[in-house]
Formats: structure tokens, sequence, C-alpha cells
């Protein structure tokens, strides 16, 4: 506990941003708490109304009520980013160590594969796969996953090329040490903490992405309450329900911004360079 | 350590964007230093990897449609109103060579391709190429209107928080960049066509045509977004140079501020500054598609999208085959400008 409040007290920025993010994971595990309405009941006598003591986001054009439908899809955009997020990590700093320590056939072929990604416009690539493989959101999470590990595998193996050659690892090696344990022991250790910041850091941005290509139709489809796609349908009603818009997109910003900003803090407290 | 240019320059400006600090870029700066420099023999090496990169982009879209869901032959006569025969549908798929092994359907798309024949839209009948190239312009007129917009906007204010660090001014930027960074630029779209077009009425909401009343509000959008991030970039390369040395050096000389800025500084915060922009311009092309639907602009991402709900996987193709070609070209003259910008390449020989 005492080491606790220490850490508290020293990274009190990190702290806060922590304890915002933990309150959006709240809000979406209790949604139905928070909430008693369903996010999918239709109910076309309410549809179209404005914010009001009863609707507090006001209603959609099916009668949905929009804060319940906010509240709810913090589940869908939390829990895709997250996955996008680590599936993306994992792959990307697993390709990139393999191929910043062992060289040779194995780097040349997961570089070239990642010349091949950086070489064009993710988004526009996403949305042919997000589009050709079928519009779901998981698909959605596939296809950004497919434009968007390599930049971790381009960092993980430059961190992993810039300690290769010291003398520890070396001296592991000439001690006999097995490759899988020089990767645990000297190469993961070392490379971890610049990977989780840009990991951290990468949660807002890719929750955009997602919510955009909801937007456009590629990935969570009716019913179902996600951000985007709540967006995309208070376009159309745009001039008679301007708060179909509005809402959505404020969950959106503020998620975002908090993501972001703890991100950013993390790197303060990881980063023990700077000290 | 570095086996080709792309590698490391996409190195480089990863970590540049990633960390935004300073302490990387010192280190990169040294390593810059001995290899951007482009001879004749890395022009064609990157001209030959653009050619191997299109050939991976090709084969993985074409794949991509190949193995997508969705009968391109049935969605064709169920848009027409009919309900053909499994015959029918035989004898057309024949005839459009779709029955053929995969290989063999590459290789004859690949080969007619580079006649310049993408093949013919499934959905609207007309051919590939000529449907690209009628919406080719507007995008590049949208692109390059947001790419000034957002240079107008950026530029200035980056230099002015850089040179204000820790003042109010630096913090007031420093806060809207971060809001702009977290904005989804689809939003932000929605909210002026709603503010412009439907509270102030400047703006007619729906109009045709790529005319500036078109233009401005989805050039804006991708501006806000990209301006917010280059902002901050530009703060970041700037506050690097001022941290330099030479600064200290002329400012104990006796230099002017103005003149150490525009003359020293600014020059030398150029290089970085390139490269970012190359690399915004993928996130460009990619975000017009977005904008173009919020604001029914007919340029190339708009046909995308309807390209991709039609299941028109000829189209799709070529849309981005030739996305792809545009941005290697446009980053094969970023790393071309690099010899203009910085003399230390130039005068190497």
């Amino acid at each position: 506990m005492q080491k606790f409040m220490g850490f508290v007290k020293k990274n009190k920025q990190f702290t806060i941003f922590a304890f915002l993010a933990l309150i959006l994971v709240l809000i979406a595990i209790l949604a139905p708490v928070i909430t008693s309405q369903d996010p999918y009941a239709t109910s076309l006598g309410d549809a179209l109304q404005a914010p009001s003591a009863e609707h507090w986001f006001g209603t959609d054009k099916l009668g949905r009520d929009i804060f319940t439908r906010i509240i709810y899809g913090s589940r869908l955009s939390l829990t895709s980013s997250l996955i996008l997020v680590a599936i993306i990590f994992v792959i990307g700093s697993l390709l990139g160590v393999l191929a910043g320590y062992f060289g040779g056939i194995v780097d040349t072929v997961i570089m070239r594969i990642s010349d091949m990604m950086i070489s064009f416009p993710g988004m526009v690539l996403a949305i042919a796969v997000a589009g050709i493989l079928g519009a779901s959101i998981i698909n959605a999470v596939i296809a950004i996953a497919i434009v968007s590990w390599t930049k971790y595998a381009r960092m993980a193996r430059s961190l992993v090329l810039k300690i290769r050659h010291v003398d520890y690892v070396y001296a592991a090696v000439v001690t006999g040490s097995k490759d899988v344990s020089i990767l645990r022991k000297y190469m993961i250790p070392n490379i971890l903490p610049t990977m989780v910041i840009t990991a951290a850091t990468d949660i807002g941005s890719m929750m955009l992405e997602l919510a955009g290509l909801s937007f456009l139709g590629f990935g969570a489809q009716p019913p179902a309450p996600e951000w985007g796609l709540m967006l995309n349908e208070g376009r159309s009603y745009m001039q008679y329900a301007p708060w179909m818009m509005l809402f959505p997109g404020l969950a959106i910003l503020i998620t975002v911004v908090i993501f972001n900003l703890l991100g950013d803090s993390l790197r303060d407290v990881l980063d023990v360079r700077e000290e | 350590m570095w086996d080709t240019p792309i590698t490391s320059r996409g190195l480089v400006v990863y970590l540049y964007r990633i960390s935004e600090e300073i302490r990387y870029s010192v280190h990169f700066k040294n390593e810059r230093l001995g290899e951007e420099a482009l001879s004749a023999k890395q022009i064609l090496q990157r001209f030959l990897q653009i050619i191997v990169v299109l050939l991976g982009i090709s084969f993985l879209t074409f794949m991509l449609t190949y193995l997508a869901p969705g009968d391109p032959v049935r969605t064709m006569y169920s848009a027409a109103g009919t309900i053909p025969t499994e015959e029918v549908l035989n004898e057309r798929r024949e005839e459009l060579g779709l029955n053929d092994p995969i290989l063999v359907q590459y290789g004859r798309w690949l080969g007619n391709c580079l006649q310049g024949d993408f093949g013919t839209s499934y959905s609207t009948k007309k051919p590939v190429g000529q449907l690209l190239s009628a919406r080719l312009w507007p995008t590049v007129k949208l692109a390059l209107l947001s790419l000034v917009l957002m240079l107008i906007v950026s530029v200035p204010l980056g230099m002015l928080s850089a040179v204000y660090q820790n003042k109010p001014i630096d913090y007031i930027v420093r806060g809207f960049t971060f809001i702009g960074v977290s904005m989804p630029n689809f939003w932000v779209g929605l909210l002026l066509l709603y503010v412009v077009c439907l509270q102030w009425g400047l703006l007619p909401v729906v109009s045709t045509g790529t005319g500036f009343q078109k233009i401005i509000l989805p050039a804006i959008t991708l501006a806000f977004a990209m301006a917010s991030k280059y902002t901050r970039q530009v703060r970041t390369a700037v506050l690097e140079e001022l941290h330099q040395d030479y600064v200290i050096g002329a400012r104990a000389r006796g230099s002017n501020e103005r003149e150490i800025l525009w003359k020293q500084v600014f020059p030398n915060s150029l290089l970085p500054l390139i490269t970012m922009l190359g690399l915004s311009l993928g996130s460009l092309l990619g975000g017009t598609a977005v904008v173009e639907v919020i604001f029914g602009y007919q340029g190339l991402g708009n046909l995308a999208v309807s390209a991709i709900t039609k299941y028109d996987y000829n189209l799709i193709q070529g849309y981005v085959l030739w996305v792809a070609l545009i941005y290697m070209v446009l980053n094969l003259l970023v790393d071309l400008s690099y010899y203009f910008v910085d003399p230390r390449i130039r005068l190497k020989k």
C-alpha cells in the first residue's frame, strides 16, 4: 500500500488518466446498471425526440434511447480497439524481434512484406479488405490489423538491432545461452517499455480507425450500438435530429482523448532513460 | 545496419512520429547523414522496389477479391432484375474468364493492366481506367487544397508554439492540437456540414460538381486532423533545432532572434518536416474516401466505396492499384526533394 501511494505521488498525471480509463471500462461493464433501458428496444412512437429528462441524449429514428446506446456502445468500441491493439502489438513485436535477432532470410521476408504494407495508404487497404471480407466488426479489426502490425515489427526490429551487438549479449552467446533465453532475458525486457508505450498511444487512433470503418458501413452492422455506425445513421437525420450525430461523436472524442493522454503519461512512467 | 533506403527512412519516420521526442532525433540525425543521399543507382533501386511492391500489392488485391464472398455474376443479373438459371450464370462466368485457374486470371489481368486496360466495371459496364481517370483530378485537387490549408495553419502555429515553449500560447496551441488529433474526421465533417450548411446556410448541402463550393468543406475537414498532427511535428522539429549549439552560438554573437529563426532554424528543420509530409500523404489519400462519402464529393474514394458495396471487383482492384502507384510516386518525389533541401547530400560528391 505504501508502495502504491508512493507510485501515485510520483506519477500524478498517470494516476489521474488511468483512473479515468478505469471509469470508462467500468461504464462498459456496468452498462445495465447505469441505464435501465434496452439499447435495441425500438419504439416508433418515440422516434427522433429531442433530449429530455426521459431521454437525456434524445432518441434515434427507431425511437431507441441514444444515451443507452452510447453507454452500451462503449463495450463494443473498447473491446474491439483493445483487442486490435493487442493483436498488432503481439504479432508485430514478435515478428520484429525475430527479424532483428535472426537476420538473414527471416529478416528479408518479414521486412519485404512490411515494405509492401508501408508503401501503401493504410486506410485504403483497410477499406478494401473490410469491404471485400464482408462488413462486420471482426473483419474491420482484421483489416486494420493487416495494415498496422508493420509499425510494431519495424520498431521492435530496430530496437533489437540496437542491442544485438552489445557485449552482454555476446557474453551470453559465448557462454552458451540458448536463443530463446537470450530473447527472453535480454531482448524482450529491453524493448518492452518502448513497445508498450507505442501500443498505449495507439489505442486512441485505432479506435478512430475502427469507428471510421463502421461509419463507412464496413464495420459494425445495424442494429449494433456502435458509435461510428450511430454517426452514420445520424447523418441522414442531421436536419431534424442533430443530437443523433452530436453525442456519439462526443463519446468518441472523450474516449480517444482519455486514452491518448493515458498513453502520453505512460511514457513518462515507463521511460526510465529520461532520468 | 540499413539494407535499403526505404527501410531506414521508414524507421526514422516512424520513431519520429511515435516519440516526437528530441532524444531520439539526435540519434537519428547522425544515422541520416550517411545514407540519405540518393545516387543514380539508388534511384534505380527505388524504381525496382516500386515495381516489386506494386506486383505484391496487385497480387494481394487480386487474391482478396478472388477469395471474397459474393458472386459478381449473380449480382450483375440481380441488378438487372432477372433471375438467371445456373446454365446462364455459368456461360457468363466462362465468358468473363471467371472459371480459369487463379494464376491464369491474375496473369491475364496484370498483362492487361500493363497495357492500360484495367478491365470493365461490372456495375457500370464502363472501362475501369476511364472511370478512375475521370475521378482522379477531383481527388488530387481536394488533396492538394487540404495540404495547402494544412501548411498555412500548422507551420506558423508550430513555430509559434516552439518559440514560446511552455508559455501560455504554447499550451493553447498544444491543447487545440490534442483535441484535433482525437476528433474523428468524419465527425468534424458532419459538424461542419451542420453548422455551415444547415445553420448558417452559407453553402448548399447537396450540390453536384467539384467547384469551390463543393470542395471547400471537405478540404477543411481533411486539413483539420492533419494540421493538428503536423503542428505538433513542426513544434518538435523546430524545438530540436532551437536546442542545438549553433543557436546558442548565434545568440552569443548577438544575432537577432528573428534572423536565427528564419535563416538557420527553419531551413534546418525542413528535412524531418518533408519526411513527415510524405507520410501524411498516405493518410490523406485514405482519408479522402471517408470525407468524400460524407460530402458526396465525386472523387476516387467515393467511387471505391460504392464499388465495394456493389462487389465491383475490377473497379476495386483498379482503385487500390492506382492509389498505391500515386502514393509511391509521391514518396519518391519526397525522397528526391532531400537532395535539394539538404546541402550535405547535394555537396557530398
